[in-house]
């Protein structure tokens, strides 16, 4: 070895620069951090408060307060979280445009209730449901991953309205129930008997539920408790080395094959771990209510994405920050409307699309101002590659 | 000398650490384009692609000898980028044998015997033939640090069944870990490794790039224009760096226009110009064969390449046609 490498090394390792720069960097850390903690602890006494004036006074305000808390905790929120949790997998770790989401969900949710009608047990219905999302996940990404972005997206969309028509066809109403759907009576049975929660109705504050019946604190349970385990789980996965190979696909494919990696095989994974979880939020999305193959198109995609771009992309909390966010700020909107302007100017069905309306201009605002979302890191998004 | 980290596991007992046997063997190598090497590690043949009707590369046959730093220059759009793309699994050589159709001179090239004719990049890099790219590829939105880290092989936490049980990985992170931070120092990088990479300098991202890829372990590394936005007191040693990577047994292959650099560090140089191999040889003999000069200045000119007289405009009975073109 020569003697210039020997000078270069020793020099550097202390360097009096090294002290300042990562004191900058752990204070650019902290900052973000608390930016992260106020603007939950903002959302959660939002909601506290809310909760006080609903359960101490009464009045029309009180009566939206609570209807928006119950729509935070709605089972259905949750299920929309764990597809934006799966979303958050592929876009936000690794960049795949995923622009069919509630395909996935809806592969899912045929899945799980056509096996359950065909006294297939619960636990085998809902891994049926899985692989049904995860083969998809697997035909869509063979032809595309290999291509650029931009293929997933128009595949993605189209793949997802296809299996929408195809669940509406008229000749398959024995298998589907066609337009009509599947009522979930038919489907949710071996769901609500595996309940420990017993009979009669808790109330808890503004919440007032059946303990198991067909929408009640058992579902309710259930689904967060899902959300959380997705949670656990995306943490595990993004903090390990494999989860670094998904944010350097997303960054440069090309710079990652250079290095060795198998880009195709890690991308696959991601597809179908993101796909899945989709599913898994079909399958509680209709356990309360039915499958409808409308109520699964591309108005719920979008949904998704709005939550997740709401939230914050690539974060672990921000995809059910976002859904939660998305869906009561919603019925905030519509109460409040409903409550201020006279019912000759706007009804209640136009004050329900009014809110739709307040929700586009407050993601535009959003996309504008603070396109990270809620808890995104500002810098990760500053250098577009 | 204490042992440094980053000698990779690969290492041999490199015959040419010894200059004088570096000597004997290019001594014992004819100067022509596409000539024999003793002991080659990258051999290719029949090598073309053309975009649209326009020849890019047309290379008959090139070897290149393992364990020596060989230099690749050209002017420009030589060729010498598409070149280590074709090699590495980038592009395609139009002549390549497709399933169907096997053309009567197919593309063949191999790398340590090994054909990699259908082989994929990703699987090429795994071969151990490692490349940087002439326009940067840092990945932006992740620090410094975890650009190093993607360069570690063979990382059990990569697999999708194990990485969420960190204890099956968290000893081999932090020996990659040592391994990157004394990388980083040596490339004046060790300041910045919390900082993304996309707010480093040009200059930094090229040293980024260069470091990454030593963090594979390469038995080749194909470096396009390392130095290029680097400042002089950091190539130099940086060109250390890599004489000692060579003496530690890893094939350097590099592409580069600065001549002093070329003359400086190579012990073979091979060029390119309109798609083909023009000529090899040392770095003297090369600079002053007129084919080559005529192709870098055009005709009529009689100084040698990377001359220093080139530098010094004190003695110049002739103007380089570069200051000033007659
Ligand atoms: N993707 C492409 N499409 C069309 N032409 C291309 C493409 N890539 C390279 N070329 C052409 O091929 C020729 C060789 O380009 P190449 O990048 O290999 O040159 P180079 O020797 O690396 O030059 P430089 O020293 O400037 O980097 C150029 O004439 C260029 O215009
Ligand atoms: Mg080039």
């Amino acid at each position: 070895m020569t003697n210039v490498t020997e000078n270069a090394t020793e020099p550097d390792f202390q360097d009096d620069g090294l002290e300042a720069d990562h004191t900058e960097i752990a204070e650019e850390r902290a900052r973000r951090q608390r930016r992260a903690l106020i603007a939950t602890a903002a959302v959660v006494i939002g909601f506290a408060v809310m909760w006080i004036v609903a359960t101490t006074m009464s009045g029309t305000i009180p009566s939206i307060f609570a209807s928006v808390l119950r729509s935070a905790i709605e089972p259905q929120t949750a299920a929309v979280a764990i597809a934006v949790i799966g979303l958050n997998i592929h876009f936000g770790f690794t960049g795949l445009l995923n622009i069919g989401q509630a395909g996935f969900m809806l592969l899912g949710a045929y899945g799980f209730a056509i096996a359950i009608t065909r006294d297939v047990p619960l636990l085998f219905a809902v891994l049926i449901g899985l692989a049904a999302a995860s083969a998809f996940a697997l035909l869509l990404g063979l032809p595309t991953l290999k291509l650029r972005g931009d293929y997933l997206a128009i595949v993605t969309i189209s793949a997802a309205e296809i299996i929408r028509y195809v669940g509406r066809l008229s000749q398959l109403t024995p298998v589907t129930g066609g337009s009509q759907g599947l009522p979930g009576s038919q489907y949710r049975d071996p769901f609500v008997n595996l309940s420990f929660f017993g009979d009669g109705t808790t109330t808890i504050g503004p919440f007032s539920y059946q303990n198991t019946g067909v929408n009640g604190w058992w579902i309710r349970f259930v689904a967060w408790l899902l959300v959380g385990i997705c949670c656990v789980l995306v943490y595990f996965l993004v903090r390990s080395p494999w989860g670094r190979l998904l944010r350097g696909i997303r960054e440069d494919e090309e710079a990652m094959r250079s290095l060795g990696k198998n880009v195709f095989a890690v991308k696959m994974q991601a597809l179908v771990i993101g796909g899945a979880l989709g599913a898994l939020g079909g399958i509680m999305y209709v356990l309360p209510s039915s499958v409808q193959a409308d109520s699964m198109g591309r108005t719920l995609t979008f949904f998704i994405w709005t939550a997740l771009l709401l939230g914050g992309a690539a974060t672990i909390f921000g995809p059910v920050l976002g859904t939660i966010l998305f869906f009561s700020v919603r019925i905030l909107i519509r109460g409040i409307t409903g409550a201020v302007v006279p019912p000759e100017i706007l009804n209640t069905q136009q004050s329900d699309q009014f809110s739709w309306v307040v929700v586009g201009v407050i993601l535009m605002l959003l996309v504008i101002f603070r396109p990270q979302g809620i808890l995104g890191n500002k810098r990760e998004l500053q250098f577009n590659a | 000398m204490p042992e440094s980290i980053t000698r990779s596991p690969n290492a041999v007992d490199n015959p040419y650490a010894d200059p004088a046997a570096r000597r004997a063997l290019t001594d014992g190598i004819a100067a022509e384009p596409g000539v024999a090497k003793p002991d080659p590690i990258l051999v290719v043949d029949n090598i073309v692609r053309k975009f649209g009707g326009m020849t890019a590369v047309d290379v008959d046959h090139l070897e290149v000898q393992k364990g020596i730093i060989t230099a690749l220059i050209g002017p420009n759009g030589a060729g010498k980028t598409t070149f280590f793309n074709l090699i590495t699994g980038f592009d395609r050589p139009t002549s390549a044998p497709t399933r169907f159709k096997r053309p009567e001179n197919a593309a063949t090239w191999s790398f340590e015997g090994s054909e990699l004719g259908s082989t994929s990049a990703s699987n090429v890099a795994r071969a151990g033939m490692v490349r940087t790219f002439q326009l940067t590829k840092s990945l932006n939105r992740m620090t410094v640090m975890e650009n190093m880290m993607l360069g570690a092989r063979e990382q059990s936490g990569e697999n999708l069944l194990t990485c969420w049980l960190r204890p099956t990985w968290a000893k081999e992170e932090r020996e990659a870990e040592a391994k990157a931070k004394e990388l980083l120092a040596r490339f004046k990088l060790l300041r910045k490794k919390d900082d993304y990479a996309g707010s480093l300098s040009g200059g930094q991202r090229k040293l980024l790039e260069m470091a990454r890829a030593l963090m594979t372990d390469p038995t080749m590394i194909m470096l396009d224009e390392p130095m290029a936005g680097v400042n002089p007191a950091l190539t130099q040693s940086l060109l250390g760096h890599i004489q000692s990577l060579r003496d530690e047994g890893t094939t350097v292959l590099f592409v580069e226009h600065d001549m002093h650099m070329v003359r400086h560090i190579s012990d073979w140089v091979v060029v390119m110009a309109e798609g083909r191999v023009i000529a090899e040889g040392r770095a003297e003999v090369v600079m002053s064969d007129p084919a080559v000069i005529d192709a870098y200045l055009g005709a009529h000119h009689d100084t040698d390449l990377g001359d220093e007289t080139l530098q010094e405009d004190t003695v110049a009975p002739q103007p380089t046609s570069e200051e000033n073109p007659t």
